[in-house]
């Protein structure tokens, strides 16, 4: 399902003295089975953009494209199930929302919201337990006796069962572990690849955008800074550098060597394996180019 | 939803308001209460109203915002002046329609009375509006310090106080946010029958409960690795200083409760 904002600016607490413009002119497409990434600081206006995804928020300028549905300023927006159970996000600290008695019963909320049978979500509950890695025992405990990790997971496991077409994080993997963190980013990466998901990013961290993103989005206070696959992106890192924005430290170790040794590789590196092959090959040559 | 509420929110602005020492503030509300009462016909009530207009214009708190603030509230003013309208039976009959009938004693007591009402909402809006809930807490705790003698835990009360109303905006975004976040996975909040809408907060209500008590917990320990306890000996930082503004409006409170007393009837 494509999903596109066009000119949109939304303005919190319209005709009260705490109004306050959170953005501004943003247009971004999502094409279907894209991953995109929405990188910025905090109060970049990443959030407010990731409301408008579901329509949990209404522009107060410009319009919202989701699938066939057309979501403006001036119309009252009716029905709107349908574009949430197509669209899932999951929540900044997701474990917060959790309150049923067992794990089960949560995870099952959100598909029988969307009129699903409470024997599919049952299945659907099992299967999505499993693809967040955790072992089905699990299902028949309350979500307040796990630990924090597994509840988030448990979380996460509640908007996959809803089965949506895109699924946008916000900053999954904030609070976790190293090894938790590569767990549940790799999980997201592959389910992308598997289910034909559309994926949606919101994260502070550049190692992640340019591992698994393949467009980019830069906010900053509240437009759109820069937008482009990460190598676009990350080509020209001084612009990031001055938002006091971090790029990958591949590219941070590139820039620095380039720097001190003053030579220039051919192309911007983002892994590992491809810097050492353009050094290897730099070395092999005697020069760069 | 929780954009436009405006109980115990403070509007920052520069104002005479904003600047009057917090314990004349609390007594010259609960002046004020008292001496609603004593209004009781048209011209007092008259006066009242432009009293408490006045104030709102002293404290250059947008009043738009104020109305719309108020809104919900207004709701039940009307309501309590169609009680009086519909249930009160003295005086002569002003209107008849099918098994409604209007007494004129009804209309009077019915304006006056929620007239009344909205404006002690008014003003005590206003203390809220213009004084930081940690003004209002130095204010009360210092205004009830006579009490300590009677060993009456003064300083808890104002902590406790100050503690509940610094977590009301918490409390506000989380709801915001759980709500927001139930309505991704299909909950449905604002449409249905009375008994699903009720059982729909349920998803609201226990995550709440659960960051609250966590919340709670995390407050308790970082205030005492703090070395917090209690009351006794312990500095303030913020000193109440009584000026010549807040005697001005205890002068003139005086005045308009005098001007009441004479016109009243």
């Amino acid at each position: 399902m494509d999903i596109s904002l066009q000119n949109v600016e939304y303005r919190y607490q319209v005709n009260t003295p705490f109004e306050r413009l959170a953005i501004k002119d943003v247009s971004i497409d999502i094409p279907s089975g894209t991953f995109l990434a929405i990188i910025g600081h905090t109060g970049s206006g990443k959030s407010t953009v990731l409301q408008h995804l579901n329509a949990l928020l209404k522009p107060t300028e410009g319009q919202v494209l989701i699938g066939e549905r057309k979501i403006t300023p001036e119309k009252k927006q009716k029905n709107l199930k349908e574009i949430r159970q197509r669209v899932g996000i999951v929540f900044q600290f997701p474990e917060h929302q959790l309150f049923e008695e067992t794990v089960e019963k949560d995870i099952c909320f959100g598909p029988m919201n969307f009129g699903v049978s409470e024997e599919e979500a049952k299945k659907r509950a099992r299967a999505a337990i499993g693809q967040v890695g955790l072992p089905l025992e699990i299902l028949s405990k309350s979500p307040f006796d796990l630990s924090g990790g597994q509840m988030r997971r448990v979380a996460i496991a509640g908007v996959l069962a809803m089965e949506p077409d895109v699924i946008v994080l916000d900053e999954p993997t904030a609070g976790l572990d190293p090894r938790g963190r590569k767990e549940i980013m790799d999980m997201f990466y592959s389910l992308h690849g598997t289910r034909g998901l559309s994926t949606v990013l919101v994260t502070h961290s550049m190692e992640d955008a340019s591992r698994y993103a393949d467009q980019i989005v830069i906010m900053h206070n509240g437009e759109v800074y820069k937008k482009g696959t990460p190598k676009e992106i990350f080509s020209s890192p001084e612009g990031l550098l001055k938002l006091g924005l971090d790029v990958p430290e591949v590219v941070r170790f590139q820039l620095k060597m380039e720097k001190s040794l003053n030579i220039r590789l051919s192309k911007t590196c983002l892994t590992m394996d491809e810097l050492t092959d353009e050094i290897a090959a730099v070395m092999k040559r005697g020069t760069a180019t | 939803m929780m954009d436009k509420m405006i109980f115990g929110r403070y509007v920052p602005a520069e104002s005479v308001i904003h600047r009057m020492d917090p314990r004349s503030k609390l007594v010259l509300i609960f002046l004020f209460v008292c001496i609603v009462f004593l209004a009781n016909n048209l011209l007092t009530y008259g006066l009242l109203t432009v009293y408490t207009f006045f104030m709102i214009a002293l404290s250059k708190v947008p009043i738009r915002f104020i109305y719309t603030g108020l809104k919900p509230v207004l709701l039940l003013v009307i309501f309590t002046l169609f009680l009086h309208l519909f249930l009160t039976k003295e005086g002569e009959v002003l209107f008849r329609f099918g098994w409604i009938t209007i007494y004129e004693e009804g209309l009077r007591q019915g304006i006056f009375i929620s007239l009344r009402f909205f404006l002690l909402i008014l003003m005590t809006s206003l203390l809220t509006l213009t004084t930081t809930p940690i003004e209002i807490t130095d204010g009360l705790e210092s205004l009830l310090n006579p009490l300590n003698k009677v060993k009456f835990p003064v300083h808890e009360l104002a902590l406790m106080m100050s503690i509940s109303l610094r977590f009301i905006p918490t409390l506000m975004q989380e709801t915001d946010k759980i709500m927001k976040a139930q309505t991704a996975r299909g909950a449905d909040f604002t449409s249905g029958p009375l008994k699903e809408r009720v059982k729909a907060i349920i998803p609201l209500l226990i995550p709440l409960f659960v960051s609250s008590f966590k919340r709670a917990e995390e407050l308790a320990v970082a205030m005492e690795s703090r070395g917090y306890r209690g009351g006794e000996g312990r500095t303030k930082y913020r000193q109440l200083s009584w000026g010549l503004k807040d005697t001005a409006m205890f002068a003139m409170l005086a005045a308009l409760s005098l001007v009441l007393i004479l016109l009243r009837t």
